[in-house]
């Protein structure tokens, strides 16, 4: 599954990215930057209300496949440059991590 | 490949640039043509080291020394130094600020992330002096 797919299916919001089409192949969820970074596999989709400019580094260095801001969660200016800058895919939901995880778990 | 010196300079206090150097690195490593899987140590554990400049010390300096077997960086900071290393090694222990804590920081994981990621990691530091960290990590 990609990240456009991934969209369309769980009807997830674009706030950042253009070319959507990275594998998706895991879910990780957290707000602890170090904790994420150290356990998120590359690939996974990274599930989180943190969304600052940190957040986009640890995608970065994770390379994680996208990060998706739960319960609507907000996204600051600075992390916005910086996800363009970075090509960091970032999406938004009103649901939460633990329905988006399971919706998750049934598409991969 | 001959072997490739990089410097970075870290700001203190300035979040908005905190994971600048380590995600540069991260590019020429990539650019160099390393493996990914060495590239992902590398950058977790100089991002940890980078933020710990940031959060704790008034920013510092990072000297990466890249070979093809081995990437060793130095980081070192003018920062207040580390009073108990073997208590900041331990999984959870956390000086960080609350406001720091705030934008996902603090899980007191920065230390021993540096160290999991590693294959040699030494710690200098003096009380009010400073700290400098050595991260060698190796083609496995």
């Amino acid at each position: 599954m990609d990240v456009k797919e991934l969209i369309e299916k769980l009807d997830l919001k674009v706030l950042c990215g253009e070319s959507l089409d990275r594998k998706v192949t895991g879910c990780y969820c957290g707000d602890l930057l170090s904790w994420v970074m150290s356990r998120a596999q590359e690939g996974d989709v990274w599930l989180t209300v943190m969304g600052n400019i940190n957040s986009v580094g640890v995608a970065v260095l994770a390379d994680v496949a996208c990060i998706v801001l739960t319960e609507n969660a907000a996204l600051d200016a600075d992390a916005l440059n910086r996800a363009k800058q970075n090509d960091v895919i970032i999406l938004q939901t009103e649901k939460n991590s633990y329905q988006i995880a399971a919706a998750i778990s049934k598409l991969i | 490949m001959e072997e490739v010196k990089l410097h970075y300079d870290v700001n203190a206090y300035d979040f908005t640039c905190a994971g600048e150097a380590s995600g540069k690195l991260k590019r020429s490593l990539k650019d160099l043509g390393f493996d990914a899987s060495l590239i992902r140590r590398v950058a977790i554990a100089v991002y940890e080291a980078e933020i710990n400049m940031v959060i704790h010390a008034e920013g510092g300096v990072i000297d990466a020394t890249i070979t093809p077997e081995c990437i060793t960086v130095v980081l070192a900071d003018k920062g207040p130094g580390i009073p108990d290393v073997e208590l900041a090694m331990q999984e959870g222990y956390s000086t960080a600020p609350e406001n720091v804590r705030s934008l996902g920081f603090g899980a007191g994981m920065g230390l021993p992330n540096i160290k999991k990621y590693t294959d040699e990691m030494t710690i200098d530091t003096e009380i009010g002096i400073g700290t400098t960290i050595t991260l060698k990590i190796c083609n496995k």
